[in-house]
This record gives structure tokens, sequence and C-alpha cells, in this order.
């Protein structure tokens, strides 16, 4: 095998043998634990920038060999695969810094990064399927490896979760088999190829390209938090914040928007999905989830809760940029995933921060914690106004691009969405971001921790303000070359160039 | 070196079984490490040799058909030969340990534990039908004390009920084999089958075909004749249990799908063969949802059995009257099923074995917390899961897949959503333990870990479970060989 073969398994086995690892070792060895976690991510984010700069000088990887008669078992490196593939390795380093410092002390903690880096593993393996038979493989797994971390706590509540999670996710699951087994019986093995492969399909097979497609959507759907599959997500809440930021940042809800992107672009193709008028739906589901979760987000009081809501109408911008048929629609759409990333992350990581520190869950103690939490609220301040959309921030770069790709494409309603749904961004956001500044603080914090100089534990600040900082880099420098911008903008080239 | 290996496959589990009647438990135990060493090397050695040239029929002793006894070598067989040597041997190893050495009658697990192993080699050999029923009531007689030697008054019980079920089932079969024998003038299967080719079917050896069929599936506990299982299979010692589910059900299985592979185009018909299907889906359902109501763990692998084995009779209606290729895929998907669910099942029952000393319950509840003290016994019970629940990447995901490529190529969609509702199903009844296991219960901090040796056996089998999704094309490449030289008929 050459180099260009191994690359791909590499990036999966690194995070696999670090969860072995893991499990093998005793729940007392931190310092040996914490090294193999964080030499995992720093290695696997070495692999994965190279394979960046190979992809974009054109280089192949991938393997594959034949798992099952008729079907095979690939791993390949493209453009799209290595957007997911750089998030999930940035974020990853940055989620186990901050889950360390999180978890310190508490009981389960080899339980809990097993499971973790197994997460992680199934992430790599999603990003890099060649075919949507390697994609389910992933994608199951990523169910099974979140659960133990869903339900870590091991409280009633975190019990319930987790079983709302499994039958969600589980019967997606095998809706989405289903509809995988019967693409497969009908067309074969099909690999992603930019440019898909029904164009001009035989219109007898019409009506069942139609059916599995909604079929694969209601299966994406469930972890892309689709309107009204999305009902797992709020709960999900229970589990521990640096849990809580992978599900929404990179892991879960990604796999879903991602499975959606590689439906419509590398299976179906943009122009033969358009034609079956399988998009124009999409869209109009996408919008409506966009708008009514944001609209649902306002009235929750618990913080995570609010930012579950958020988190669901957030991904629905990546579907509904792709839905959208233009080039440029389908950059913001793209872009998205990387830009909600990095900003859901660091909210979910302040939102952990508050929790941790001073024992704030609800909206309402939060008043005054600027002044307590600096760093945090600043790296939330950021966080919120990027989701709000704020120029130059990494949100106003995907509202922006998205935008004017639907004005390209003569689809002007998307233009109220956006607004609306950034006026309902800014009421859910712009009171918490004013109580954290401009309340004074109500008498004592619920359970507050102290740090000495800091204001707390610095494995929990760094992350939050490494990514806040992003927030703003991505945002500003998003013309330079190998910016999440710039990327996704050599997607669609060569998506629609194949 | 063909002789060598046939007579050490067939003659070593006789004479094992003459020792160590003679022996009590610890030099049973010691003989058996011999044996079961020898039948490792002879299985490999012949799964090797069909591997490299194909399959071939074997005159036992140099006598031919009809007088002596014709084996039929053929990669499906040796595939079975060694999946048998694999989870006999962990189940003889892990009982070696396991089983409390003091009980004066647990010295007769050696025996009925080797007549078992040479009565599941003959059925898989097998050419005829009389010599398929000799192997058929060994395995039956031995597993029925190997489940008494449970020695309380409920494992007596659960065992007479085996035992009345497994001769009725027998007598059935037994009758089907004698109208077969007065139709066609013969036992040999290839022999029928040649008679079938030249001459037009007569109307007669569909009952006898149906009487086979039906006592085969009271053997293999096909709903609605599984109520004997879930007693014998609960109340017995887990590496029995194991052995049971894993290899003992499947010998009559086997049978009745290579009755039906051989005749069912021509003796059977669509309606017997929906009917089948649908029993099958039955057990699905309904063995899944009484695995989710049981209180006690070996109880719900045991039900769980109960609706895996349903899935295998998808077999009937997916190869009956469809285009080669897609009776292939079925063929292959059912022989994965097989061979996933014995490597699969055997690991769940070890590992709930090594589960219930740890924490002194037999009961769901009791796993409360457990996962905390990480036990390994565990983790081999969720990867044992992975592949009864067939998700990804296991050898139950490789076997559901071919076998929902079956249902929709043959444009039988109904038995697709029977496959997944049973993995949802098997979903629910699993995560229910797994769920135990996680609830934080601050009572629960005594925890025992078993010793290493019996930790590891289940986890070795769960990991083949698992492995067998990426070689099952290898392994099925093996069973599509094509015979050497064609046997007498």
């Amino acid at each position: 095998m050459t180099l260009e073969e191994w690359m791909p398994l590499f990036a999966l086995m690194i995070s696999l043998v670090a969860s072995l690892v893991i499990f093998a070792l005793p729940e007392k060895g931190y310092v040996r634990r914490t090294s193999v976690n964080l030499g995992a991510a720093l290695l696997k984010l070495v692999v994965v920038v190279v394979m960046v700069w190979g992809v974009f000088h054109g280089v192949n990887y991938g393997v594959s060999f034949t798992m099952v008669p008729g079907v095979t078992f690939v791993l390949k490196a493209d453009a799209l695969s290595m957007l997911f593939a750089g998030l999930s390795a940035v974020l990853w380093l940055l989620t186990t810094i901050y889950a360390v410092g999180y978890l310190e002390d508490s009981p389960n903690r080899r339980r809990f990064f097993g499971f973790f880096s197994l997460c992680v593993a199934s992430t790599m393996g999603i990003a890099l399927a060649g075919n949507l038979f390697t994609f389910f493989l992933f994608y199951e797994m990523l169910t099974l490896s979140t659960y133990p971390l869903v339900v870590h706590r091991g409280t009633a509540k975190a019990l319930r979760a987790g079983r709302t999670y499994l039958i969600y996710t589980l019967t997606g699951g095998a809706v989405l088999l289903f509809a995988i087994a019967w693409l497969h019986s009908m067309a074969g093995d099909l690999p992603f190829r930019d440019g898909g492969h029904f164009v001009g399909a035989d219109p007898d097979i019409h009506g069942s390209l139609i059916l599995i497609f909604i079929l694969l959507m209601a299966g994406l759907g469930v972890k892309a938090a689709l309107f009204p599959l999305h009902g797992w997500l709020p709960q999900a809440m229970v589990a521990p914040a640096p849990v809580s930021a992978l599900l929404h940042a990179v892991a879960v809800v990604k796999a879903g928007a991602f499975g959606i992107v590689r439906v419509v672009y590398d299976i179906y193709g943009v122009e033969a999905s358009s034609a079956l008028g399988l998009l124009e739906p999409l869209s109009w589901l996408a919008a409506f989830t966009i708008l009514y979760a944001s609209t649902r987000a306002l009235w929750q009081a618990d913080l995570k809760r609010r930012l579950a809501f958020s988190t669901i109408s957030q991904v629905s911008y990546i579907i509904l940029g792709i839905a959208l048929v233009g080039p440029l629609a389908a950059i913001g759409g793209l872009v998205h995933l990387l830009h909600q990333g990095i900003m859901k992350i660091t909210l979910f990581f302040c939102a952990g921060n508050y929790a941790e520190t001073l024992g704030i869950h609800r909206i309402d103690e939060m008043d005054g914690a600027g002044q307590r939490m600096p760093g945090t609220s600043l790296a939330f301040t950021i966080g919120a106004f990027g989701m709000i959309g704020a120029p130059p921030l990494a949100g106003f770069i995907t509202k922006w691009v998205m935008g004017s790709g639907a004005l390209a494409v003569d689809m002007d309603w998307v233009i109220l969405v956006l607004v609306g749904s950034s006026l309902l961004n800014a009421a859910y956001f712009l009171p918490i971001v004013h109580r954290l500044w401009f309340r004074e603080v109500k008498g004592s914090w619920p359970e507050e921790r102290h740090w000495g100089r800091l204001e707390t534990s610095p494995w929990l600040l760094w992350p939050p303000l490494l990514t806040a900082v992003a927030t703003v880099v991505v945002g500003v420098l998003a013309s330079l070359p190998f910016s999440p911008l710039s990327w996704a903008e050599l997607i669609v080239l060569r998506e629609s160039s194949p | 070196m063909t002789l060598w290996l046939m007579a050490g496959l067939l003659f070593t589990p006789l004479a094992w079984a003459v020792l160590t009647l003679l022996t009590d438990f610890v030099w049973g135990r010691r003989v058996t490490w011999v044996g079961i060493l020898v039948q490792v090397v002879v299985s490999l050695g012949l799964w090797l040799t069909v591997a490299q040239n194909g399959g071939f029929y074997y005159d036992l002793g140099g006598w031919g058909a009809p007088l002596g006894i014709e084996l039929r070598v053929d990669g499906l067989a040796v595939t079975f030969v060694l999946l048998t040597a694999a989870v006999a041997s962990a189940c003889g190893l892990h009982a070696g340990v396991y089983i409390d050495q003091h009980k004066s009658w647990h010295r007769y697990f050696w025996p009925l534990f080797w007549f078992l192993w040479s009565g599941l080699n003959a059925v898989w050999l097998g050419g005829d039908l009389f010599n398929l029923y000799v192997g058929l009531e060994l395995i039956s007689l031995s597993a029925v004390g190997l489940v008494a030697l449970g020695g309380k008054a409920n494992a007596l019980r659960a065992s007479i009920r085996y035992l009345l079920a497994a001769l009725l089932g027998s007598l059935a079969y037994l009758l089907g084999v004698a109208l077969i024998y007065g139709q066609f003038g013969t036992l040999s299967i290839a022999g029928v089958v040649l008679w079938l080719d030249n001459h037009s079917a007569p109307a007669g050896p569909g009952l006898a075909l149906a009487l086979m069929i039906t006592g085969l599936a009271l053997k293999t506990a096909l709903f609605p004749l599984h109520r004997w299982l879930p007693p014998a299979h609960g109340i017995a010692k887990s590496p029995v249990s194991a052995l049971l589910s894993a290899l003992v059900v499947k010998a009559s299985f086997y049978i009745a799908a290579r009755l039906w592979l051989a005749f069912g185009e021509s003796l059977g018909s669509l309606a017997a063969a929906q009917l089948v299907g649908l029993l099958g889906s039955a057990a699905v359902v309904w063995g899944s949802w009484l695995a989710c109501k049981q209180v006690q763990l070996k109880q719900v692998v045991a039900y769980s059995s109960v609706a895996q084995i349903g899935y295998l009779f998808l077999l009937f209606p997916l190869t009956y009257s469809v285009s080669e290729p897609i009776s292939l895929q079925a063929q292959q998907g059912i022989t994965l099923q097989v061979i996933s669910h014995a490597l699969a099942k055997a690991a769940m029952f070890l590992a709930v074995g090594n589960l219930i000393l740890s924490v002194g319950s037999n009961r769901v509840d009791a796993l409360a917390g457990v996962s905390r003290f990480l036990p390994f016994s565990l983790f081999s019970f969720g990867l044992a899961g992975v592949s009864l629940m067939s998700l990804p990447p296991s050898g139950g995901f490789a076997a559901k897949w071919l076998l929902l490529q079956a249902s929709l190529g043959s444009g039988q969609w109904w038995w697709a959503l029977v496959l997944l509702a049973g993995g949802l199903l098997s979903a629910a009844y699993l995560f229910r333990i797994y769920r135990a296991s996680f609830a934080e219960n601050p009572e629960t901090d005594r925890f025992y870990h078993p010793s290493k040796s019996l930790e590891v056996i289940p986890m070795v089998l769960a990991v083949m479970a698992l492995a067998l999704g990426f070689v099952s094309e290898q392994v099925l490449s093996v069973m599509a060989l094509p015979f050497e030289e064609e046997g007498a008929p």
C-alpha cells in the first residue's frame, strides 16, 4: 500500500487506537490518559493538515476493499471530506483540553474519554467515507459511541434523555439503511462522485428516486435535527458540557447535515435533484426549521436549552444553503458547517464555564457575570454576535454569501428568512449579553468555586477564548486561501466541474 | 492427508467422550484440553484443504453409498465445522473454569460435551437423511443431559420439557424420512435430487417435506414451537446455554435449509414458503417483545435467541422461485447470520455468566452502576450486542445487508421491513441492559472481577463476530467453491 492509501486509515486509526489505549489504562492514570488524549489529538491534526494540503494540490487519498459481496468499503479524501475532517480535528483538540479541565475530580473519566475518542473516530470515518455504505457504517458507530456520553451522569434524567436519543437516532438509522439498500438494489454500489449519478436518469425510476430521497432525508434529518425530527436534541442537554459542545458543533448534528450534503451533491447531483423537484420542498423545510427553532429558543429559560434550539435553527442554514441550487448559496451553506461549529462550541464552552465556576444554569442567574468572569463573557459575547450575524464575524460571512446566492437564483423570500432569523437571534442572545455586562450581581452565585487569580481553571478558559478569536479571524480573513470560505468555494468549484 | 483429517474429525470426539467418562472433573478437563487442540487443528486443516482444492464426497471406511456412509465435504460444511471448533472450544475452556468441580455429577459435563461435538460434525457433513437423523439424535440427547446438569428441580423440569420437544421433532422428521424412502427408494439427498431432475414431481413427498421441516422447526424453536427454548437455555449453566444457542439449534436448521434448497423448488409451494417466512417474522417480533419483558438477565438472552432464529427462516421465501443471484444472496446472508449469531450469542451467554458471577445476581436491575467498574465482560457483551442488533461493522450487519438486498431484489419488500423492525427491537432489549449498567446507584460498591481466563474467552468470540463483517467476502468465497468430483447418487 502506498502512503496515499495509508493516510485516510491513519486519520481514522489515531482516535480508534487512542480509545483502546484509554480503556486499557487504569482509572487513576490521569497523566498518562491526558497525554494519550492530547498526543492523539495533535497527531491527528497534523495528519489532517497534511491531507488538506495534499487535496488542495490534487493528490488522491483513498483506500477500498470489498466488504460484503457487492459492496465496497471506501475511504476517500476530497475537498468536502476535508472540510468536515478539518473541523473535527481542530475542535477535537480544543474539546479534549476543555474536557480534561471540566471533568477534573469527577468519576468515570476512563469510560468518558474512551467513548469520546471513539466518537471522534466515527466523525473521521463519516468525513472520509467514499460511498453511502461506508458512511452508514460510521454514522451508526457514532450513535453507539455517543450514547454512553449522553448518559454519562447516570441520573434518571440523563438515562431518560439517552433513551429518547436512541429511539430517534436508531429509528432514523433504520430508515436510512432501508433507503440505502433500496438505492443499492436499484443502481448498484454508488461512490460519492462530484456531480452525482442521476443526471438524465431514466424517467421510469423517477418515482423510486423521489421516494428514496425522502427516506434518505428522513433518516439523515434525525441527526441534523430537521423539524419535526429535532425532539431529541434539547433533551440531550443533560450531558456534560464538553459532550454538548461536541454533539452540537462537530459530531452528531453535523454528521446529519454532512450526509444531506453528500446525498444532494455526490449521489443525486444538484442538477438531478433539482430537476426531480426535490430541493424546493427541502429549502422550505429548512427555512421553516430556522424560524421555528429560533422562536422556540426565545422561551427557554435554561441557557443550554436555549443554545440547543439555536443549534437546530443554525444547522438548517447548511441545508438551506445547498437546497437553493445556486453555487453562491451552496458556498454559504458549506461554510456554515464550519462557522456554526466554531461559534457554537464557543457558546457551549462558556455555558459550561458558568455552570462549573458559578453554578449558573438559568439565564436569569447570569446578571453581572461579566464582571466576575470577563474572559468567558467576552468569548460568549463574540459567539453570540457571530450567531446574530454582525459583521465582520463568521456568521455575517455566511448570511451575506447565502443572501447574495438566494438573490442570484431569484429566491427573494430567503432574504426574509435570513433577516427574520437574525432578528430572532438578536432577540434571544442580546438579553443574555445585556445581563452579563450591564446588570448588577444579585446577591451571591449559586455555587462558586475559586481558582486563585484566574476567573476559572485555565483548561476551561483557553478553549473558548481561542474559538472566539477564530470566530473573528475566519470572518476578517475570509478571502485568504485555506480560510473556510475559500475552501467552500473550492468545493463548489470542483463539484460543478467534475 | 484427507484420511487423517477426516478420521481425526469424526473419531476424536467419540473417543474423548468415552475417555472422559472414566475420569473425574479435573482430569476430564485436562483430557479435554488435548482433545480441543486436536479438533481445532483438524478442523482448520480440513477447512484449508477444501479452501484450496474444493469440496469432495468422502466414503467412510471406503464403503460407498448406499451401503456405507457417504459424507459431503463441501465449503459450507467445513465452514460450519470450523465454526463449531471455535465456539465449542471456547465453551469448553470457559466451562473448565466456570463449572464448580466439587459437585460430583458435574464430571458428566465432559462426555456429554464430546458427544455433542461429534453429533454436530456428523450433521454438518452428513449426506443422507438417516445419518443426519442419527447425528441429530446424538445432539439432542446430549443437549438434554447438559441442561439437566443444572441439578435443581427447575433445571430437571426444563430438560424434560426439552426432551419431549426434541423427541416429538425427531418423530416427525423420521416419519418424513420414511415417506421419502418409500417414494424414492433412496435416503441420499443427492439421489433424491437426481430422481426429481429426471421425473416430474409426485404429490406425496410434499407432505414428507412438510413433516421433516416441521419436526426440524420444532427442534430449532421456530415460533410458535419455541416455548421449550427459553427455560432450557435460561436455566442451563452459561457455557451450556452458549453451546445450545450457538450451535445446537443451528444443526436442525441446517438440515431444514439443506432439504429446502435441495427439494423446495420441486416439492414446496409458494404459500408454504411465505408461511414459513411469516412464522419467522412473528418469531422476530414476539421473541424480541418477550425479551424486553424479562427480569432475569439470561432469560433476555434466551428470548433473544428465539428472535434471532426467526431471521433464519426468511431463507424459505427468499429462495423460492427467485432468480439465481437473488437466491445466492439470500443463502449467503443466512449463512452469515448463522455464523455471526453463533459467535455473538456464545460470547453473550459467556459474558452474562461472568457478569452474574460478578454481581452475584441474575437480575437485570442488579447491574445498576456496574459500568463504573468497567467490567471487561460488559464490553464483550456490548460488542456481541452490536452484532446481534445487526449494526455495522459486524457480521450481523453484513448478513442483514445481504438479506435486505435479496428481499428488495426479489420484490418481497415486506421482509425488509421485518429485518429493520427486528434490528430496532433487539436494540430495545439490549439497551435496557446497558442502560441499567449506566444508572448511578450509591449502594452498589461491591464488584468481583472474575479470573482473566473467564473474561478473555467471550471477548475473543465477540471480536470474531465483529471482524466477520470485514472478512465476510472471504468467508463466503470458500462456500462458493465447486466440488472436485461428483459423488455417487
